[in-house]
């Protein structure tokens, strides 16, 4: 009986457990701006994208609420962030942490906004609370500078010691550590019970209800703490780029994270981080070939992704043989 | 009857100007064996609703262990022991038999909350998955995930479920629904071997079933309570018979075949069969449910 224990336990563990591969893969990451340090910028953005599109697979992929207004919390912490340093305190950390929190409070109180109605309602109350935060940003303009953007915001240096150089490495470490952090927790916290009653909600509410699960404040807790996380992205794209402007709040952002959750993998933490790099790169290998149409070529590849499969698609030898098979899908 | 646990009191529920649910009165003490049967459309999953708290009743209390309980939230009563199964399964697709039960009883044990400690860290979850899991026949597919299990194995989960929830009383959903012959024993068995302690009420319409595992049964009709009584009571009454008019032979060859089929196990005292006519129609019920 005693081993038997130990097998469930093991094998119940063995998910939370960190594999080899993982430790590799965060140890390139953080060496990546040494190694390619002339592509700082872009391993600092796809950092940065990479911690949005995780924060929303927290919510969609992890407890099945869809969103199309994610950018509003990425957006307020991009404004707070930017406006803390400019106003109040130039410091990083002191500023990613404000960011975060009003971020948080935000989502704390949409949270109400998506406890009830169908996955339709939530997307348009979703895509609505991002539309009027995006207009508010460009009313008060007397704040945030309304459509100008937020100028003039000036870094002081991490930890008091590492100015934000021109290169961007200094910044590619800040936004990989910041994602690793979270990274580290997020994966304790969907693999914790927290994380199972989530994924059970997910996948029947009613029957979570029915075990004795506070559903409301469960899908409460993790709105906020999505919010919170898409604030600390927000916060490192101001802080990194010294510019807050109205695209933080565009309607694309938010699509393009679901995009970029899609081409990961959703309720996989490691889908935002894939999704992230596949995606920047493809946007800035095929901008850079044709400036305006690349979005086009992103089209098709969605359209392919989907279609095909993302198993099948990244295992060519599967494509030929058996052609029978996929005429159903 | 010693020790109530649960009782529904007068309870009515109204939508629009169908009364649905007329004035019912339900006791069950403590391990209760107790059947709900009546013809389809006669309120029983609306009481269930009632009990379970999906619904609010227009009138009438509803008293868990003392506690009146009509007004609370659906998981609310769940905490304090009343846990129901789904008549179609209602489970987590994506996990595991292991995982959804790690998720129950940490859930169960207030440990639902916790964030920072990994899913089966905790002894005392893993024990009690363990007893589940071999309680339910789960032992070997444990590891994989619930949307492929047999359709026996998803029902057994789903039993397996509510008791990891700890109740006080379960109500059960008609647990053998759908279950293909091959599977149908080992359901039945589980059923049977349910804790003593757990009040339970089922709510099922195979005979065979109802009859051998109810100690006590209440016959709705119309949303109203028709009767209640032991399983002779219910089988002798002409009314209950009346009411299933063509299901009548049914109930006669289900408690004639516990009265033969339990001669040989626990004394169940029910009605002696005379004649071959009833030997007849028990072998015939018995192929039927083994067929």
């Amino acid at each position: 009986m005693s081993q038997n224990t130990s097998t469930s336990q093991n094998s119940l563990l063995a998910r939370a457990r960190w594999t080899w591969w993982e430790v590799l893969l965060w140890a390139l990451a953080l060496a990546s701006p040494l190694l390619l340090s002339s592509h700082a910028l872009i391993i600092n953005e796809i950092a940065i994208v990479a911690l949005f599109a995780l924060s929303l697979d927290l919510i969609l992929g992890f407890t099945g609420i869809v969103s199309l207004g994610h950018a509003a919390f990425f957006g307020m912490g991009a404004y707070s962030a930017a406006l803390f340093a400019k106003l109040v305190l130039p410091d990083p950390l002191v500023g990613l942490l404000v960011g975060m929190g009003t971020a948080g409070l935000l989502g704390a109180l949409c949270s109400a906004t998506i406890l009830r109605g169908t996955d339709l309602t939530r997307l348009m109350v979703t895509l609505g609370v991002g539309l009027i935060l995006m207009e508010l940003a460009n009313k008060l303009d007397w704040l945030t500078g309304g459509a100008d953007g937020l100028q003039g915001v000036v870094m002081g240096p991490l930890l008091g010691q590492f100015e934000f150089d021109l290169s961007g490495r200094v910044a590619a470490w800040y936004s990989l550590m910041v994602l690793l952090i979270v990274f580290v927790i997020a994966r304790r916290f969907v693999n914790s019970p927290f994380g199972a009653t989530l994924k059970a909600i997910r996948d029947n509410r009613l029957r979570a209800m029915a075990i004795g699960i506070s559903v409301n404040s469960r899908l409460a807790v993790v709105y906020t703490v999505a919010a919170t996380l898409a604030g600390a992205a927000g916060a490192l794209l101001a802080q990194t780029t010294g510019f807050a402007s109205l695209d933080v709040f565009e309607f694309h952002r938010s699509a393009d994270v679901m995009l970029i959750l899609v081409i990961g993998g959703v309720g996989w933490l490691y889908g935002g981080v894939a999704g992230a790099i596949v995606f920047k790169l493809m946007q800035d290998a095929i901008s850079s070939i044709t400036p305006q149409y690349w979005t086009f070529w992103i089209g098709l590849f969605l359209v392919v992704l989907v279609l095909v499969g993302r198993e099948r698609l990244i295992r060519p030898w599967t494509w030929f043989g058996k052609g029978k098979k996929g005429g159903t899908v | 009857m010693s020790n109530t646990v649960l009782s529904a009191q007068g309870l009515v529920m109204q939508f629009g100007g169908i009364t649905a649910t007329n004035n019912v009165t339900l006791n069950l003490h403590q391990g209760a064996r107790h059947a709900l049967i009546g013809p389809n459309g006669a309120g029983k999953t609306t009481l269930i609703n009632l009990l379970t708290g999906v619904l609010q009743p227009s009138s009438g209390k509803i008293i868990l262990e003392g506690q009146d309980i009509t007004t609370l939230a659906p998981h609310q009563r769940v905490r304090r022991g009343m846990v129901r199964t789904f008549q179609i399964n209602q489970l987590f697709d994506t996990l595991t038999p292991l995982e959804t039960l790690a998720m129950v009883v940490s859930q169960q044990q207030g440990l639902g909350g916790k964030w920072w400690q990994a899913l089966g860290n905790a002894p005392k979850v893993t024990e009690r998955c363990e007893q589940l899991l071999e309680q339910f026949h789960l032992t070997a597919v444990m590891a994989q995930q619930t949307r492929v299990l047999a359709y026996g194995k998803r029902r057994l989960l789903e039993i397996a479920i509510a008791l990891a929830c700890e109740p006080r009383v379960l109500l059960l959903d008609e647990p053998v629904a759908g279950v293909p012959a091959g599977e149908r024993e080992e359901l039945l068995q589980t059923v049977a071997a349910l804790p003593a302690d757990v009040s339970i009420l089922l709510i099922e319409h195979d005979m065979d079933l109802v009859f051998s595992f109810a100690k006590r049964m209440t016959v709705l009709v119309n949303g109203t309570v028709l009767t209640e009584g032991d399983p002779d009571q219910i089988a002798n009454d002409p009314r209950v018979k009346a009411v299933y008019l063509g299901h009548g032979d049914e109930i006669n060859d289900a408690v004639h075949g516990v009265g033969v089929g339990f001669t040989a196990g626990p004394s169940q005292g029910g009605a002696a069969p005379s004649g071959g006519n009833a030997v007849q129609s028990v072998t015939s019920a018995r192929a039927n449910s083994h067929g």
